[in-house]
This record gives structure tokens, sequence and C-alpha cells, in this order.
């Protein structure tokens, strides 16, 4: 077997043919995730109970009881889910050296299904930030930095200064996860999305990034970020992988309340030969200021792609879109000023040597213990939630968000079926051009695309489409109607297996796969 | 100088005619003002200066918690007096990640509670977030019900007697404003001399019932007769034990006064009460504080004070954050609390999943002003009576099982538990249930009193005896120590000759005289 065995359902039928071994398996990603460790994608790499857990499923493979398709299959975990045992740290001072005593209801579900948890992806801290080099352990590198795609189309300054000053970021906050699929480390990867967490570095980083619909999911032992908006992400190399992972995910979970009650049926992605009948929304209020004209290319193909193909292509307006950033702002701020609350030093965590009182020992912990983007908006969330500003900030957002969600509710009434719009506004941009705006900033930017779907809780997902001038993955989204993510999927993989994304080449991969490693062209959009 | 009880004062109000309702505005003739009643028929005489009356009014918060086998947002148990960080889930520590999950058990207290108070049950209602930093507070912040509370709009009658004469009760009403659900907090333990604290979350996260009562009493009698009943009828219900020396009723009072026709004064809160006879000497000590600070050209802050039951009085508590902003926000964890009843009750539902707030209803046991109403009615005892029963855990049970064992009229029965039986089990500290002489042996030695076999006097030294537990019967008291009364003519002509016989000479010296 060999790495062209690149996809979940692929490397579960070698598994089965005995083709390979989950520890043979185990053993390639964890050789991987050494080579590629200038990636910075993994936080704690969680070798021994790794090798364990393959040892396990190799002895139930031999036993010719596997417990599913992700029996044997190598994962890795954002480091704001917790995992018993394992250190969690969200990559924050405040939580270095955490271990949690419990898992998180999705890990749970992951290893209760036989998966190999290879290890913890890195992120910004407490998953605050949209490009994965805001927390505690530095930046991860994207990996098609050090692409042939890449290279050959960058043009060095200098010899010297090649690779450490050319390379571009993730995306974020679940950069490490983005990186960690697209480099090959693992199959899958869990990541959080908040307000694009996982579908802005999955676009950044050529795979596929799913936000399934908020109550899907269990968020039991998810650190939050914002409660009301947060839902576990999932980052496949393709559509029908993801369709995998959400079934092995979804469903009612008594630790966590707001899950739904109905059942979930797991389900195969079908192939669509007829779009005919399908309804494509193209929002013009997505045609965002510093949209890059490349993209804005992209896009306008890909909805004549649907058209051409028979489908109804319609503009729609979803006037209130263009709030949803200071609304979400005061939102999350608001929340993350009350879920930070708990990090005192008093239960876990860091705790300050400062002695004086109770109050200062709390004081110099939270300043010790988070960076300025979580401090910041920890002190803009309470001034929101002050007796005398609630009303007219909180409340406020809190009726500008469901002006936003009641936008989407009366698009698809309309009859509408798949909102079809850009993932992110350009490709992945340099760390260094990256590094020169502030967090806020740059989050108000980079998330002004993927936000409204998590003010609304609808399902959205990132299909990468195509490389860049640049040689970079750009990717376009698809957002669905709620609890619809079959028809969410069934349209994401019909457009993938259209637009025929290349794959990543990279040396490392490469020399691990001994050159059996294959090389697609780009059918559609090369 | 000791606070006057309202009922006093109430009866005086009317004597000089100043009776409410309406306290009008304005001066009264001299002599008249001195004492004025508020709305609710309370009032407190002038102070020295004797210019104008002052009308004190007291409102209560009263935490009452849930009586329950598993904390209110987790499943950890509750229980009183466990070691020390025994009983504590992830959620009840503030883990990271961790959700809260309703206790059913929870919600059923608190619809049960805000029916028995006459409540209007809210079919939904919310949770918040109340944030403030404390030790024993781990997440930061505590979840309860502001903005929608689970019931509103209800009313408590409470008796009380005046000038403690059991003979004159008068009912009152206060209104409940609200019932809500929150969390309980932790402990904390200062331990000064090596500067630290120690931190318990036993109690953390344990569900409470917040019983908001509008300010419609005037005294400490009042507040301490309508906690009173409260608390009853929550040990009726089952929904709290209610016990307030081991914390599961804490009562905190709001207290201010002011003139007849002007606007409330600021309010002081009053904490740390323990117990039902410190309520009401907290209170009436406040009152009488804050009159004397304002009649010497004084001010009140709005500030929380401790009774210190010790000294008597009430002390400013050291407030370390000045004033609190608590930032309230809704729960985001948690949907909204949905009840239903029979009407809105959808058949798909599993009715596991949902509480049906007239299944309740139809359950809830007799309250405590009923059970009197029934005491009165069915044994004609005396309403006063009634209260003296109701007022003791299990005897009402007592009585009523003499009784039935006894030839005995329920009237003198009475007589018997209250004054004796009570006042025994009062004197060693004990419950009815640890009383030494069960309702078996009462009612054998009533029966005997009631044959004529012994005397009254006789019943008692019997009734002395039997306390001891030697496990007796009255009637072998009585024959060992022959204390029965003699029934045979001819015997008791022999016992006066006997008398007689043996002292002849005075009875030689009486015949001539």
């Amino acid at each position: 077997a060999a790495l062209k065995d690149r996809l979940c359902s692929q490397v579960s039928a070698a598994l089965k043919e005995g083709r390979v071994t989950p520890t043979e398996l185990c053993q390639r990603c964890l050789a991987l995730i050494k080579s590629t460790k200038f990636l910075n994608a993994y936080i704690t790499v969680a070798e021994e109970t790794a090798l364990k857990q393959a040892e396990e499923s190799e002895e139930r493979y031999k036993r010719g009881q596997p417990l599913g398709i992700l029996d044997g299959i190598p994962v890795a975990v954002k480091d704001n889910f917790n995992t018993a045992g394992i250190e969690t740290t969200c990559a924050s001072n405040m939580l270095k050296g955490y271990i949690s005593p419990y898992n998180a209801t999705v890990v749970q579900k992951l290893l209760d299904q036989g998966a190999v948890l290879l290890g913890k992806t890195n992120l910004d801290e407490f998953a605050m930030g949209s490009g994965s080099t805001d927390g505690v352990f530095g930046p991860v590198r994207n990996p098609w930095s050090y692409s042939n795609q890449y290279k050959d189309k960058s043009v060095p300054k200098s010899h010297s200064e090649d690779e450490e000053s050319n390379w571009v970021i993730t995306g974020g906050s679940s950069g490490g996860s983005a990186a960690a699929v697209s480099s090959f480390t693992c199959f899958a990867a869990l990541g959080s999305d908040t307000g694009g967490s996982t579908r802005n570095p999955a676009a950044h980083c050529g795979v596929v990034g799913l936000k399934p619909t908020y109550g899907l999911i269990s968020r039991h032992g998810l650190i939050p970020l914002v409660n009301s908006m947060d839902v576990p992400g999932i980052l496949t190399r393709c559509v029908d992988d993801a369709a995998v992972l959400l079934g092995s995910l979804a469903g009612h979970d008594p630790k966590d309340s707001t899950t739904v009650q109905d059942d979930f049926r797991p389900f195969e992605v079908p192939d669509l030969t007829d779009v005919s009948k399908l309804s494509i929304g193209i929002p013009k209020e997505y045609h965002a200021p510093g949209l890059s004209s490349e993209i804005l290319a992209l896009w306008s193909k890909a909805a004549d792609l649907f058209k051409n193909a028979g489908a109804k292509v319609v503009e729609v307006s979803l006037p209130h879109t263009q709030y949803s950033i200071v609304c979400y702002h005061v939102l999350c701020t608001a929340e993350v000023a009350s879920n930070m609350a708990r990090f005192d030093g008093l239960e876990y965590g860091h705790r300050s040597d400062e002695k004086e009182s109770t109050e200062s020992m709390y004081a110099a912990t939270r300043r010790e213990g988070f960076n300025e983007v979580v401090r910041g908006r920890i002190l803009s969330g309470n001034y929101f939630l002050l007796k005398e500003n609630y009303e007219k900030y909180f409340v406020k957002a809190q009726k500008v968000r469901r002006l936003i969600a009641n936008d989407f509710v009366k698009v698809f009434r309309s009859g509408v079926d798949i909102l079809l719009t850009p993932t992110t506004l350009s490709d992945a941009a340099p760390y260094t051009e990256f590094i020169q705006e502030d967090n806020r900033t740059r989050s108000a930017q980079d998330d002004v695309l993927t936000q409204a779907a998590n003010m609304a809780g609808l399902p959205a997902i990132n299909v990468p489409t195509a490389l860049s001038e640049r040689g970079l993955p750009v990717g376009l989204q698809f957002i669905g109607r709620s609890f619809q993510e079959k028809q969410l999927l069934t349209v994401a993989k019909w457009f993938e297996k259209q637009v025929q994304f290349p794959m990543i080449q990279l040396e490392e991969v490469k020399r691990h796969d001994n050159g059996v490693f294959q090389h697609q062209k780009s059918a559609f959009f090369s | 100088m000791a606070a006057r009880g309202c009922g006093g004062v109430w009866r005086r109000a009317r004597q000089r005619g100043v009776v409410g309702p309406g306290p009008g505005p304005g001066p009264s003739p001299r002599g008249q003002r001195a004492v004025v009643c508020n709305a609710r028929g309370g009032a407190v005489p002038a102070g020295k200066s004797g210019v104008a009356p002052w009308i004190p009014v007291v409102g209560l918060e009263i935490h009452a918690q849930i009586s329950s086998n598993s904390k209110l947002f987790s499943g950890s148990q509750v229980q009183f007096a466990a070691p020390p960080n025994s009983l504590v889930s992830f959620f009840d520590a503030s883990l990271p990640g961790t959700l809260p999950v309703l206790n059913r058990r929870c919600v059923e207290a608190a619809v049960m509670t805000g029916l028995a108070l006459n409540c209007r049950i809210n079919k939904k209602s919310m949770f918040d977030r109340k944030h403030y930093f404390y030790a024993d507070l781990p997440a930061g912040y505590q979840i309860t019900q502001q903005r929608v509370p689970i019931a509103v709009n209800g009313s408590l009658s409470y008796s009380l007697c005046i000038d403690n004469k059991m003979s004159q009760m008068v009912t009152k009403t206060v209104r409940i404003k609200q019932i809500q659900l929150e969390q309980d907090s932790g402990k904390s333990l200062h331990d000064d001399t090596r500067s630290q604290t120690l931190v318990d979350l036993n109690r953390a996260g344990v569900g409470l019932m917040e019983v908001v009562m509008e300010p419609d009493m005037c005294c400490g009698e009042e507040a301490a007769a309508a906690v009173r009943e409260l608390q009853l009828i929550l040990q009726t219900l089952g929904s709290s034990q209610a016990v307030m020396a081991e914390g599961q009723l804490r009562v905190d009072a709001n207290i201010s006064v002011h003139h007849p026709g002007e606007p409330y004064g600021v309010r002081t809160e009053v904490k740390n009460i323990n117990s039902i006879r410190f309520l009401a000497k907290a209170v009436d000590y406040e009152i009488q504080r804050q009159i004397e600070e304002l009649e010497n050209g004084g001010t009140i802050l709005n500030e929380t004070r401790a009774f210190d039951s010790k000294l008597g009085c009430t002390v400013p508590m050291r407030d370390k954050e000045g004033k609190r902003d608590y930032r309230f926000m809704p729960e985001p964890n948690l949907p909204p609390l949905i009840l239903y009843d029979a009407k809105s009750l959808p058949a798909n539902l599993n009715h596991q999943q949902v509480i049906n707030i007239d299944w309740i209803q139809e359950r809830l046991p007799d309250l405590p002003s009923v059970k009197r109403e029934k005491l009165v009615e069915q044994y004609g005892i005396l309403p006063e009576h009634s209260f003296a029963l109701s007022n003791e855990d299990g005897l009402a049970e007592f009585f009523e099982s003499v009784v039935k064992q006894t030839q005995m009229k329920p009237k003198k029965v009475i007589g018997w538990i209250l004054n004796h039986l009570l006042s025994y089990l009062k004197q060693h500290s004990l419950t009815v249930k640890e009383s030494p002489v069960s309702s078996f042996l009462l009612a054998d030695l009533l029966n005997l009193l009631e044959k004529k076999e012994i005397s009254s006097t006789a019943a008692k030294q019997v009734l002395a005896e039997l306390w001891k537990g030697e496990g007796k019967t009255p009637l072998e008291i009585v024959k060992e120590q022959k204390l029965e009364l003699l029934q045979d003519q001819k015997e008791l002509e022999q016992i006066c000759q006997a008398v007689i016989d043996g002292q002849e000479n005075e009875v030689i010296m009486m015949v001539p005289g």
C-alpha cells in the first residue's frame, strides 16, 4: 500500500485487505509528522498512545472484527478539545501542561470507532484568530509554502531569503488541523468553527472543511470560544471522507443540552448526475470589499459550471450580512469575557506566584496566562456586558444576529437549495505580510465570508477549487439549509468532481511515499 | 432600646384611631402622629423626638436548597457534611469544556414550590450567568434566572400572634415576587494565621430556589412568621429540607424605614441570619438602628450588614469590591426551560422528557394551612393549637395517633401534648421522633386517667417516670408506685379508719373542738 490511498475509504479498504496494517500506517504518519515538524502543525504528538491504539486496532483486524470504517485510521484533533491523558493547551500559557481527566464527546466517539489519535494540532490561542499565528507555540506554516506548485511560481528576492520569508500562513484558527490533513500526516482532523475557523484554513490549505449545523455535533469537551456559535469542524481530503466523519460524530449527546434530540442517520454521499433540479443562490453581498479579482473570477466560473450543467443559478440578497462583523465582535467578546472567567488559577492551569491577595493572584494569573488578543477580547466583552451598555450593545447585536439569520431563512424559503460563495477574500498571505495587521483587523477581514453561517447556525463547507496564480489553494464555500448536510455534501461532491483540485506536491511526502505518490492534473481550473 | 413587635404597636395604633390603609400625607395633629400604620397594618412609634412616625419596610430573599440526590446541573451527589471536595464533578469544578445539564428533579421541586405559593408558573423560563470573582465560585459566574424565572406573582399567608398571646392570632399575606432556580456556591474557609483560603466545592452547584418576597412586612415578628410558614410548606412538599442550621434555608432581609407619604428609605441588606429567632431579632434591631441613625441626623448607606448573634446587632460587612456589576448575560449552553400543562402537552413527546405542571398540581400534598384547618375541624381544637401542632415536625401525627388510641376527648389530649410532651421535648432539645414516650404509651396513660384509675397528679408522676424510657408501661408504674385511685368504698373506709386509729390523740382533741 502507498499513500495514494489518501482517503479514508481507500485506506480502510487497504486495511481490510491487509495491504497495510494499522501499525504500519500509524508509524508512517508519525514519521511524516517528524519530517514535517517545521510546519509546526502539532503541539503534542501522542506517539506512544497512538501506537498502542494502532496495535489494538491491528488485533481487531486480525480477528476480522474491525469497529468500522475508521478503525485503524490515524486522525488528529485540534488542541482545544479535551483528551484524557494527553495535554490540552489551547495554545495558551494558561493551559500549558494541563491534562484533562476526560475526553470530549467527539474524541471519545473517534476512539470508540477505532481511530488512532496521533496528536493535538496547533491553533491561535483559545481559537481566537484567523491565521494560526497567535498561539504560544508559534505560527503554523502552510504546507503549500513548500510545494512544487508554489515554489515554481514564487520568485525569491534572494536565495537566502527564499523559504524563510516566503512561507504562507494556514489561516485559522484550526490551521494545525488543516496543515496536518494537507501534508498527509493524518487522514482526517477535527477543528472547531466559530466564525470560519475550520473553513478558512481549509481553503488556504486546499482541503475540505465542513462546519455542520449548530446542534448536530456535541460540543461537550470543546473548550468554548462562543458557545452559541461553536461547532466541531471536520477537515478531510475529500467530501466523502467528511461524510464518514460526520456520520461517526453527529447525534444527540446528553452531556450537551444544545444538541438536537432527533436521531442522525449516517449517509454515503450519492453521486449526483443531474443538477437541473438544483437552485444555486449567489449572494451578491459576498462580493465584499477586498475580494481578489482572481477569486471573483473563480466564483463566477463555478456559478457558470452549475448553470451550464443545467442548474438554476440565481442572484440572491442577504442584506444584513454586512453587519455580521460588528455584531460578531460584540457577541463573541461578551461570551469570551464570560467563558474565560473560570481561568483564575485556582482549580487548574497556570497560577501566578503573586501572593499579596486572592484578587492580585487572579489578576497576575490572567495577565501571565492570556495573550494580548484574549485579554483584549475579555476587556471589550466585559464592557459590552456592563449594566449601562448591555441594551446598547449586547441586546442590539442579538437582534442583528436574528436579522442575519432571517435573511438566510428568506432566501431558502424562496426556493434556493444551496448558496455558493467564496470562502476567503484571497489566497494565503505570506507570514511576514500577515503579521503587519493586528489580530482584530485580520479576524474582521478574514471571517467576513464565513461568519454569517455561524450566526445562523447553518451547515457550510469549503471545497478546494483551484490554485491561484501564486500556486496556492483557493476554495469556494457552499452553505446549506439547517440539518440538510446530505444535500450540502451531495452538491459539494459533484462540484469537487468537476474541479479536480490538484494534489499537493511535497518533497517530504514523496520521500515517504517511495515515489508511488501520484500527481493529478486539475481538469477544469488549471 | 428594645424593638417592639408590631402586633402590639398595630393594636395601639388602632386604639388611637390612626388605622391605615393608605397613610395620608401631611402632618397630623400632635399626639396622634406618633404612630402610623402602613398599608398592611404595621407601624412603629416615632423616635425620641416624637415628631414624625416611621414606617419600617421589610422584604426577604430566601435561598432554599433543593432536596435532591444530585446537583442542579451535574450528577454529583448532594449531601451535608461529606468530606471536603468529595462530591465534585468536572462541571462543578468548572473544568474547561464541561456543560450544564439541567436536573429534572430540581425543576419539579421549583414547580411544586411555585404552585404551593400560588405563583404563576412560567411555561418558558431562561437561565442567565451572573458574573463575579470569588474563590468558591469556580466558573466565575453563577447560573441563575434573572430575566425570566420559573415562577412569579405568588403569595404566602402566614399567621402570628399579638403580644405573644396565642389567643390573638392574625393572618397576613406577603406577595411572592418570584422563585428562581440557581446554583449554590462552594464554601471558603479563611485561615488568617497561615493567610490562606481553603475551598470546599461540595456545595458548589447544588440547586437552590431563591424565593423573593415583596417588602410587605414591617417587623421581625412578621418576617419570622412568614419564613416559618415557608419552611413548613417546603418541608411538607419535600422540595427542601429547609433546616436553617444546616444552611438549607438562608434568609437575607432588606430593611428600610420612611415617613408616611414619603418614598421608601435607603435600604440595607442583612445577611448571616441562621435561625428564625435571630431573624426577628436582626430585623427589629436594624429597624431601630436606622430610626435612631436618621433621627440623630445621620444617613443610611445602601450596604450589606451581617447579624452578629452573640452581640445581637448588625454590623457592616467588609465590601471588598465596592459597587458590583454582575454583567448578566443569557446562559448559552442551556436552551429555554419549557414546561407543559395538560393542554399544551404534545402527544409525540416522551413523557420522561417533559414536565407537566397539572400533573404536579394534582399530586401536591395538603399544605400546612389546610392541615391545620382539618385539625380544627376534625378534633374541635382551637386554631392556635393547630399552629402549635403543625409547627413541630411530626407532632400533628403524634397527636392524631394518641387520639385514635384513647377515649379521651381530643380537646383534652391536646393539653397533654402541648403542655407536657412538647415542653419536655423542648427542654431536652428532642424532636418528636426522638421522644422516649411513644404515642402508644401516652395513650395508655391518658386512658388510665380517663377511666379515673389515677388522678391527674398521678398521671404527671407516671409521665415523669415514662420519660426515663425504661420500658415500663404506665400501668406497671402505677402499680409499682401505688398511684391508683381507690374505687372500693370498703377499702377506702379501712384506710381512713387506719389513719384515724393511728392518730387517736388528735382525734380526741378534735371531737370536743
